[in-house]
């Protein structure tokens, strides 16, 4: 009786759910072909049989011979492993033991991540003379210990096989190893001296370490003529120029996205890639964190062409061309004086008339932000954040950010210099722009009439190679260093390893060639030394690793000069547009591409697009159906055709007098004239067969070359294409791409609650109040009490000592995927490879899904992190037949490697999809060797066995074991650290310790938005989060499942007077749900 | 009877009242002991001189009585001041003793332990005591043996005479079937075997791998015997990383070199042997350490570059267990050779247990934690957020923690 009461209620709540959050087109339409997909999880043929022909086994030609041949094959596989002697081991102390380092325990030291003007304070964890983790440094108070996946994924760097290991000489084709720095420094001078006059150019990317801006100055003097050109790969020269047409100062303020009520982005990608994101993302959280308490935060409005991931974070997002990017700035600005904007686009009219209102409103407390590098367009950014207040306020000119400080015009009055054979020597350090300019073949023109060239850069990059000398710079992690982030703000790099290689840091270089006998080491410790005052002072600031006013600097404004303000808003207005328009942005995960060859990276699937290895032209819907007569929305033949397999058709775009052909992505939300292109791919050497020893396994092949599409106005680079813009449907072959979007699909079951910020001060029970009221009836069909006890037949265990729990925050999580790539450095998760990933077989334990919802041309997005939940109820440990995955007495769902056996059963069970199996020996862990060959016969990329590795191996975790093939791994709430944790608090004997415990997911994480910690103390963060401060929106993943998981989430609040999702439908609210609803009830009459 | 009763009383006192005082003494000898293991033994030997002087009447040899609890704390000043340790340090190769922070009563209980010191009897003389316990499983093989020999007779007589009476009766029987022809016989023999195969065929699978008794010839023949055992130095001050890392560590040749930069010959009592019974010149394998070392007695100097001695690991864990030492040493508080067997017996070292899974759970099972008691404060303060156990002890449902009870048999507590 129970029992069918039980399915009643189940009945009633699958009738009343309504598919309102999807990830594919093919969910949203609820194809035949999506459904058959999703059933079909693993997506592989049951066994390599020969000849079964849909016959059945027995009917099958040889199925019984297969069958003898691989339980003879397994059999005489056990006799041989077992027969097999234990191999002798040794073990070899040291001959002097370092007094800090004891053997298996993990020390820690200060340093600072420092890549091409960005400034990380990372705290990077050493493991028997390793780095093998970097984390964010708490003690800076511009990151809070936030990082990203660049910083998470660098750590890998340090070990790639590709790097540079010995100083070299150009010889016509080879390169020749020079045997000694002596030598190499004797011939430098030599030639230094011999350039008769010819000024010498010191190429770097932003340079803000202030020792090293000292020897520049220095190694200058002593050539006479000489500059220091700075050139970034993306350029903010646009601003820096506004900047000082406006107020006077060739710089960027700081600004504070922690005292905006009103955050309004102009194509600003603040969260993923523009400036300073890490610092950023930590601001806007703080804003965001929204519980009954505090019904407040602020609102966020983006206007861009594509979608960005700081785009799909906004509370409302309007698109427009890039042509009329300056044009909406200008009619923000108007809009401020009450003029209404006129664009033919009503919405986007709208858009600026609420930007308008809300900035008016908040009073100061606002910021407006702009992504372009055209000056004048920066110009009238500059002017709006005077208007609304925000000069002084939110925008901090007291503190100025040293991040980015190249001139576009230097970097091409160099080019020109060079062709003109008007530079004596070039050295490059940091920079690639033979890869990251325009036009790439005028700079290595120009290199090459350089007498002498030479590079710092740790591989064989598209410049070096054109080098005449390589001598390449250490590692950051093998450095000593600084960098100032922003005024008065210091961060100390101390390296955490020997160099690896014969390689040697470009400030020692240029101390020797300005003939200085210091190393820089001893320079570094001098110049710290004396700017604080005592050797104590330098090692303390060493071991906290940064440097900042005691007191926080007050937050000031500059003076402000209208002067250009008109000339600019007539340059911006007058810009002509064109049909198509192409807009050229970066990935969160890639940047600029410099880490193209961090195989973590390539694998790490965007958090809007979800796809790996490659770029590739966004478009959208509307503009699928016009080039590629692809009707995705429309037809379920096409969506099906386009979306089931991964065969994208091609397109080719012609802009700027370039082309390039790339596979066509159809992601909604992008404007319906614009194609969005990726920069950071298609890194080739000149020789392409040569790109895989030179640039690297993991960079070869990978997408396109999208730098030549970018071109330059006279005075900065422009990163989109608005005229003569040409599209057309290439006839290559339809090209693969690697997505994981539809790999773990929740099948229909609702997993997200959502709803506005109106409505949640209204009544903060609402938003869960459909989950509350299925626990309710759930709990009376099974006659109980109880629900957590009686709504289900099997016991409940108790928790005696710790409960283990995680709380994620879907309101602060921005989707930017650190926390993906800490997991994959902590739990030593495989990289498996393009080819893998097609067929759905990434390792990930930690996946970002992300779900579009509302207006299908210009949706909500929500991501949500999802790993394993530790379910007390789990459904996969019951389907296990040897136990291998069981539930501990902390509540932790545990996986036991050795015990399992592969049947995958656990994976088929888990309604979330986060279990991973092993296909391969991908780390190289098994007793055979010829396990890393694939049984199904198929090509591997070269990058799925890159463990094998002896120098990549360096970077694996010793306490966490590598996986053998044909076993299931999922995230383990990094049990490796509890384990430590707990051990650390019994050695104190105190039981509070625990509560430091992080994950590495937590611990990544820029925004704050993972807490965890034992739930059944009540001092803990999760503890509290749950039961007081946010009970209102805390809710679990397909509870109505009672599966018991022990990671909860925060339904999202959104800060709009639009309709959101989930709530209830109000009149007039709703059309577009009520379209999908359609659709989906076609699809399944 | 109550005149006895009150003549008991007064005898079970004063019985308290020696057992307490001699233990009380005892207490003291043992931390003399302790503390003089834990800090001097490396250096130093009780009755002889070894790195140091013999601690044995150091107060009666030196200055004036207080002077060793002055040097002890301070000795590298006193050094260079101090005419008798500037002797002290002549006399001994110019090494210095490392400075010990130690109270006065400490010290005070290691010199008078020393003083009072005897050196125990050498082993072998004490006759019968000693002898192994004797095992009976032979004799009762033997037995089982002869009992089937006789049941069998005992079958076949009776099969004999049944066949003798049937004959007298005049029943006619089949000629009886031979007992090696016997179905019955033949079916139990091969039954018997399949059992027995199968019994050994699985015991000897489980065992693969496994390594107990392994004990290969290390590169220098280094004795714990004589270290640990003889010279009673503290397992921690060589295996340091054992308190406070997953890896109890061998020590790095520095260790050895602190003390064997004084100790160039081997003097000791004990005979060094090989388990195949070859005989070990002590004195030429100190001098493998100083090859490897790259020290040189005569001149007294690193004077060329070492080597790192690359030890054979006895004790392999599966890479996918995870076994910390500190947390067995510091915090579960066990000894050494609750895993390593009697190690201060060892010549060279064997593995003593089989490091199988089942041994470590066995143990897990068995072993009690430090459990904390809320009432009196004693035990680990860890154990406090066991909330339910305390309550359990507290009603009389439980009377002690153990691991298992915590989760120490739970598969994520050593694989992950």
């Amino acid at each position: 009786m129970n029992g069918f009461k039980i399915e009643f209620a189940y009945q009633h709540i699958i009738k009343n759910m309504e598919k309102k959050y999807w990830q594919s087109f093919g969910e949203l339409n609820q194809s035949g072909s999506f459904q058959q997909k999703a059933e079909n999880e693993f997506q592989e043929q049951l066994l390599p049989l020969e000849d079964l022909d849909d016959k059945g086994l027995l009917d099958a030609k040889s199925p019984r011979r297969d069958f003898l041949k691989y339980l003879g094959f397994s059999t005489a596989a056990a006799t041989l492993a077992a027969s097999c002697e234990m191999p002798v081991r040794k073990v070899v102390p040291y001959l002097q033991k370092p007094e800090s380092l004891v053997p298996g325990v993990a020390n820690y030291y200060a340093s600072t991540y420092v890549s091409e003007g960005d400034v990380i304070p990372v705290i990077v964890k050493q493991r028997d003379g390793r780095p093998i983790k970097i984390e964010g440094n708490e003690k800076s108070t511009i990151t809070n210990g936030g990082t990203s996946a660049s910083v998470q994924a660098s750590v890998l760097d340090l070990y790639d096989v590709t790097r540079l290991r010995y100083p070299t000489q150009q010889d016509g084709k080879e390169f020749k190893e020079i045997p000694t720095f002596d030598i190499l420094d004797k011939t430098i001078v030599e030639k230094l001296a011999a350039l008769s006059g010819k000024p010498v150019v010191l190429l770097t990317s932003t340079l803000n370490s202030p020792s090293t801006a000292q020897i520049i100055s220095e190694f200058l003097g002593k050539y006479p003529g000489s500059r220091h050109v700075q050139y970034d790969a993306i350029s903010y020269s646009g601003m820096l120029l506004a900047n000082e047409a406006c107020y006077g100062k060739r710089a960027i303020p700081s600004y504070h996205f922690d005292n905006a009520k009103v955050i309004v982005s102009l194509a600003a990608d603040f969260l993923g890639t523009w400036l300073s994101p890490v610092e950023f993302a930590n601001q806007y959280s703080k804003n965001r964190k929204v519980s009954a308490e505090k019904p407040e935060m602020s609102q966020h409005i983006q206007f861009e062409s594509s979608l960005s991931l700081t785009g799909s974070n906004a509370d409302d997002r309007f698109t427009h061309k890039p042509s009329e990017k300056g044009a909406v700035a200008a009619a923000l600005l108007n809009a401020l004086n009450g003029t209404a904007a006129t664009f033919t686009d009503k919405k986007l009219n709208e858009g600026i008339k609420l930007a308008a209102e809300k900035l008016k409103v908040a009073a100061g407390n606002a910021l407006v932000v702009s992504g372009s590098n055209d000056v004048n367009q920066q110009i009238i950014v500059n002017a709006i954040n005077e208007a609304i207040g925000a000069n002084g306020k939110t925008i901090n000119w007291a503190v100025t950010s040293n991040y980015r400080q190249g001139i576009d015009t230097d970097f091409n009055t160099l080019v020109n210099d060079m062709n003109s054979g008007a530079v004596g020597a070039v050295l490059i350090y940091g920079a690639n722009p033979a890869y990251t300019y325009y036009d790439s073949k005028k700079f290595t023109d120009g290199l090459k009439k350089v007498p002498l060239s030479i590079s710092f850069n740790a591989s064989m990059d598209e410049t070096t190679e054109f080098c005449k000398y390589s001598t390449p710079a250490n590692n950051w992690l093998e450095s000593w260093g600084d960098a100032e982030a922003k005024t008065g703000y210091y961060s100390l790099i101390q390296p955490t390893i020997n160099p690896l290689f014969k390689t040697r840091a470009f400030q020692t270089a240029l101390l020797k060639w300005a003939g200085n006998a210091m190393d820089y080491e001893t320079y570094f410790k001098d110049f710290w030394t004396k700017k604080l005052g005592t050797a104590e002072a330098y090692y303390q600031a060493l071991q906290v690793g940064v440097i900042e006013p005691s007191i926080p600097i007050a937050a000031a404004g500059a003076t402000f000069s209208n002067a250009k303000l008109a000339e600019a808003v007539t340059k911006v207005t007058a810009v002509k547009g064109s049909e198509y328009e192409v807009v050229i942005y970066q990935k969160v995960g890639m940047g600029s591409g410099s880490q193209a060859n961090n195989p973590w990276l390539q694998e790490l699937p965007d958090p809007i697009t979800k796809v790996t290895w490659d770029n590739y032209a966004m478009i959208s819907p509307a503009l699928a159906k016009t080039i590629l007569g692809i009707d995705v929305l429309g037809s379920q033949r096409d969506g099906d055709r386009y979306e089931v397999t991964p065969e994208k058709p091609v397109i080719t775009i012609n802009a700027n007098g370039k082309e390039i052909s790339l596979p066509a992505l159809i992601i909604p939300g992008v404007h319906p004239n614009v194609i969005a292109v990726a920069l950071g791919y298609g890194r080739q050497s000149s020789d392409p067969e040569k790109t895989r020893d030179y640039i690297g396994q993991s960079a070869n092949k990978a997408g396109a070359n999208a730098y030549p599409l970018v071109s330059f106005d006279g005075t900065s680079f422009r990163y989109s294409a608005v005229q003569n813009v040409k599209i057309t449907k290439s006839d290559k072959e339809a090209y693969a791409l690697a997505q994981t979007q539809v790999h773990g699909s929740s099948e229909n079951r609702p997993v997200i609650y959502e709803t506005s910020l109106a409505r949640f001060v209204a009544d903060p029970k609402q938003v869960l109040a459909e989950a509350t009221h299925e626990r309710e009836m759930l709990t009376e069909a099974s006659n109980g009490e109880d629900f957590r006890k009686d709504a289900t037949i099997y016991p409940d265990f108790v928790k005696p000592g710790a409960k283990w729990g995680m709380n994620i925050d879907l309101n602060t999580c921005t989707g930017c995927s650190a926390c993906v790539v800490a997991c994959t450095a902590e739990n030593n998760v495989a990289v498996v490879g393009k080819t893998q990933v097609i067929r759905a077989h990434e390792m990930h334990w930690l996946r970002i899904d992300r779900y579009f919802t509302g207006d299908i041309s210009n949706p909500d997005v929500v991501f949500q992190p999802m790993m394993c939940q530790h379910c007390d109820n789990a459904p996969c440990e019951n389907v296990c037949p040897v136990a291998a995955t069981n539930h501990s007495s902390e509540g932790l769902n545990q996986m036991t490697y050795n015990r399992c056996i592969g049947t995958r059963y656990c994976a088929n069970n888990c309604p979330f999809k986060v279990r991973r199996f092993n296909w391969l020996d991908y780390n190289g862990s098994d007793s055979f060797e010829d396990n890393q060959n694939p049984l199904l016969g198929i090509d591997l990329d070269d990058v799925t066995t890159q463990m094998n590795d002896e120098l990549t191996r360096m970077v694996l975790n010793p306490d966490v074991t590598v996986r053998s093939r044909g076993v299931i791994e999922k995230c383990s709430f990094c049990v490796q650290r509890l384990q430590e944790n707990k051990l650390i608090a019994k050695k104190a004997e105190d039981p509070s310790l625990i509560r430091n415990v992080k994950t590495a997911c937590m611990q990544a994480c820029p925004t704050h938005a993972i807490s965890f910690g034992n739930v059944n103390d009540k001092e803990s963060d999760v503890y509290k989060i749950r039961n007081i401060e946010q009970k209102h929106r805390t809710f679990y993943v397909l509870e109505q499942l009672h599966v018991l998981p022990n990671v909860s989430y925060l339904a999202k609040v959104k800060n709009t007077g639009r309709h959101v999702t989930n709530e209830k439908e109000e009149e007039g609210g709703g059309n577009v749900e009520k379209k999908a609803g359609k659709n989906a009830d076609k699809a399944h009459g | 009877m109550s005149r006895y009763r009150k003549i008991l009383k007064t005898a079970f006192a004063s019985l308290l009242l020696i057992a307490l005082v001699s233990f009380s003494n005892n207490v003291l000898a043992a931390d003399g002991e302790a503390l003089y293991k834990a800090n001097c033994a490396s250096c130093h030997k009780p009755d002889e001189d070894g790195t140091g002087p013999m601690l044995k009447g150091s107060r009666k040899r030196e200055p004036n009585p207080e002077w060793a609890y002055k040097w002890v704390n301070n000795t590298t000043a006193m050094v260079e001041t101090d005419p008798y340790a500037k002797a002290l340090k002549a006399k001994y190769n110019n090494v210095i003793m490392s400075k010990f922070d130690l109270p006065k009563e400490d010290i005070k209980a290691i010199l008078d332990w020393a003083d009072a010191y005897t050196p125990p009897p050498p082993p072998g003389g004490g006759g019968a005591a000693g002898a192994p316990a004797e095992d009976n499983s032979l004799l009762f093989g033997i037995l089982t043996l002869i009992l089937a020999l006789v049941a069998l007779i005992l079958l076949q007589v009776n099969s004999s005479l049944r066949k003798l009476s049937d004959e007298k009766d005049g029943v006619l029987r089949a000629e009886p079937v031979p007992f090696y022809k016997n179905k019955v016989y033949l079916m139990t023999g091969v039954i018997a075997l399949f059992c027995f195969g199968g019994y050994k065929t699985i015991n000897a699978a489980i065992g693969l791998g496994r390594m107990k008794n392994y004990q290969p010839q290390q590169p220098i023949y280094y004795s714990h015997k004589v270290h640990a055992g003889t010279n009673q130095i503290n397992c921690l001050y060589c295996h340091s990383g054992a308190q406070d890392s997953k890896y109890s560590n061998i020590p790095s040749v520095n260790v050895c070199m602190n003390c064997h930069k004084a100790v160039k010959e081997y003097k000791g009592v004990d005979v060094l042997v090989r388990e195949d019974g070859t005989p070990v010149n002590g004195t030429a394998e100190i001098q493998k350490l100083y090859s490897y070392a790259g020290w040189n007695p005569v001149t007294r100097t690193y004077d060329k570059p070492g080597t790192p001695i690359e030890w054979v690991k006895i004790h392999n864990l599966p890479d996918h267990v995870y076994f910390n030492h500190s947390q067995h040493i510091k915090v579960g508080k066990q000894n050494c050779q609750t895993c390593h067997g009697p190690i201060q017996e060892m010549g060279e070292v064997k593995q003593f247990s089989d490091l199988s899974m089942g041994w470590c759970i066995n143990c897990h099972r068995e072993s009690k934690v430090d459990f904390y008691n809320k009432e009196t404060g004693e035990g680990n303060k860890f154990y406090s957020i066991y909330e339910k156990f305390h309550n359990d002890i507290k009603n009389g449902k439980m009377d002690s923690v153990t691991v298992e009870k915590i989760g120490g048999t739970e598969c994520q507590k050593c694989h992950y």
